[in-house]
């Protein structure tokens, strides 16, 4: 995980803290914050994207199979989607286990 | 060169802003600033301005849409009074945070409860805080020059702040004065047109209002102080080139008679007329007394400050809000906290007046300079003429 790069001084931050560089928060990576991640169970899965849906992460996607998956990059293990997993095809399993 | 006309000083400053050619206001009315939020409307339903009126659902929205205009780079301008402002406050201190050069005109109010419509400074002084320049005017003439300074204060580069021009309700609003009005070609002579640092626009990606994690928020915090502190440069600089334009002086801190003043009053706002008068009178009676006017409030001008109270023993603060537990009134606490370590300071004595549209008279001014001279005041500070 790379290390956000704030401005290191009070003069180095833009009038309003505006930023100018599109797409910047991606190199935020709130995966860091988790304390648990979503383990998928395939066999259970009946692909209906319910979790993808309501990812307020919007870190879920479709692989070229049709099941989905999350980026752990920016995973913050909120269990929201397994709470709405229909099938029960998610579980939130501890970090440090 | 202009015209003197008689106006009402709330129409008086949506003239003024009309002067400015602003190209959004987003207001809603609220008493004592109606007039000025009617006025802006009819100036735009005219077609006297390039304008969008917006009609909002209350002072929260206002603000709110005033930051989305201003953050697209449009001449933006607001109004509002006494629970207005502080619905607004949430808004505010993002107004300055993003330092969009929104310009507010404030018809001072009391703020409830009881319920109060008139005036005193209990709405703006809760806001003290939120990082606007803060202006306030002691006539209509000041309402008009303020408001077209505020738009050239604000969205100077070196500033890019939001400015509130603060004309006391009723006392103010409600007159009808002998303003000199300035001329369009005049104003656009001091005003250029809006050029502003960045704005929304598809072509040139930009994020305003982000989140501020722990590793960056006080480093905010403290560009948007360093901004507003040197904000007063750019002030003096722009009242100088009013002065030589238009004739009329601007300072921070406007003395009156205080060359050999041993006990000066101080006001913010349209008092300051009626303690002039009062001045006079203990004039008449050999008493060495003077008075300063507070004009700019934020950034506070602690420079103008300690010069304008040198040789004087009394100072006779008077605030029009309260800070209720607290140290005294608002103006009397910066005022001594200003003055701590000035060697040779005055004692400061602190006057809570005028409040919620309660009269003060000359001889309330001439009263309370005679009884600070003799050093009665009991108190840190003191409700003056409060019955009990």
């Amino acid at each position: 995980m790379t290390e956000k790069k704030w401005p290191e001084t009070w003069q180095e931050v833009n009038p309003g803290c505006m930023v100018f560089r599109p797409g910047s928060a991606l190199e935020y990576h709130t995966g860091s914050w988790r304390a648990k991640r979503p383990i998928w169970d395939n066999a259970k899965c009946i692909k209906c994207g319910v979790c993808y849906i309501f990812c307020p992460e919007g870190c879920i996607t479709e692989d070229a199979d049709g099941y989905f998956v999350a980026n752990f990059d920016y995973c913050k293990g909120c269990g929201i989607c397994a709470h709405e997993c229909w099938p029960k095809a998610i579980v939130m399993v501890n970090e440090e286990d | 060169m202009g015209k003197r006309v008689g106006m009402e000083v709330a129409i008086a400053s949506a003239e003024a802003a009309a002067l400015c050619r602003f190209e959004v206001a987003a207001v809603y009315p609220i008493t004592p600033q109606s007039h000025v939020a009617e006025h802006l409307s009819d100036i735009v339903n005219d077609g006297r301005v390039d304008a969008s009126f917006m009609t909002v659902e209350s002072e929260h929205s206002a603000l709110s849409a005033a930051v989305g205009s201003s953050a697209t780079g449009a001449r933006t301008v607001t109004a509002t009074s006494s629970q207005g402002l502080l619905f607004m406050s949430e808004v505010l201190p993002i107004a300055s945070a993003m330092r969009l050069p929104i310009v507010m005109i404030i018809a001072n109010r009391a703020v409830s409860g009881p319920i109060n419509i008139w005036n005193d400074h209990s709405d703006i002084m809760p806001m003290r805080d939120t990082g606007w320049i803060s202006l306030f005017a002691e006539n209509g003439q000041e309402v008009v020059d303020m408001t077209i300074q505020a738009f050239r204060i604000g969205e100077d580069r070196r500033v890019m702040l939001p400015v509130n021009v603060n004309m006391d309700g009723f006392q103010l609003t409600h007159m009808v004065e002998p303003i000199n009005m300035p001329d369009q070609e005049e104003v656009d002579r001091f005003l250029p047109p809006y050029v502003p640092y960045a704005t929304l626009h598809p072509d040139r990606v930009v994020s305003m209002g982000t989140l501020g994690m722990p590793e960056i928020y006080a480093e905010a915090q403290k560009s948007k102080d360093v901004a507003i502190v040197n904000s007063i440069h750019v002030i003096r600089e722009v009242w100088k080139e009013w002065e030589a334009q238009f004739g009329r002086k601007y300072e921070p801190i406007q003395s009156y008679r205080t060359e050999d003043a041993e006990i000066a009053l101080v006001t913010m706002g349209s008092m300051g007329e009626t303690a002039e008068v009062g001045v006079d009178e203990l004039r008449k009676q050999g008493v060495k007394a003077g008075l300063l006017k507070i004009r700019l409030w934020r950034p506070f001008p602690f420079d103008e400050l300690k010069k304008a109270v040198k040789g004087i023993k009394v100072l006779a603060v008077t605030d029009r809000a309260c800070s209720f537990g607290g140290p005294g009134g608002p103006v009397f606490s910066e005022i001594r906290s200003a003055l701590y370590d000035v060697p040779k300071r005055p004692k400061i004595v602190n006057y809570i007046i005028g409040l919620g549209g309660r009269d003060v008279q000359v001889e309330d001014f001439t009263a309370m300079v005679l009884r600070a001279a003799k050093g009665k005041l009991s108190e840190p500070y003191e409700f003056y003429g409060v019955r009990g």
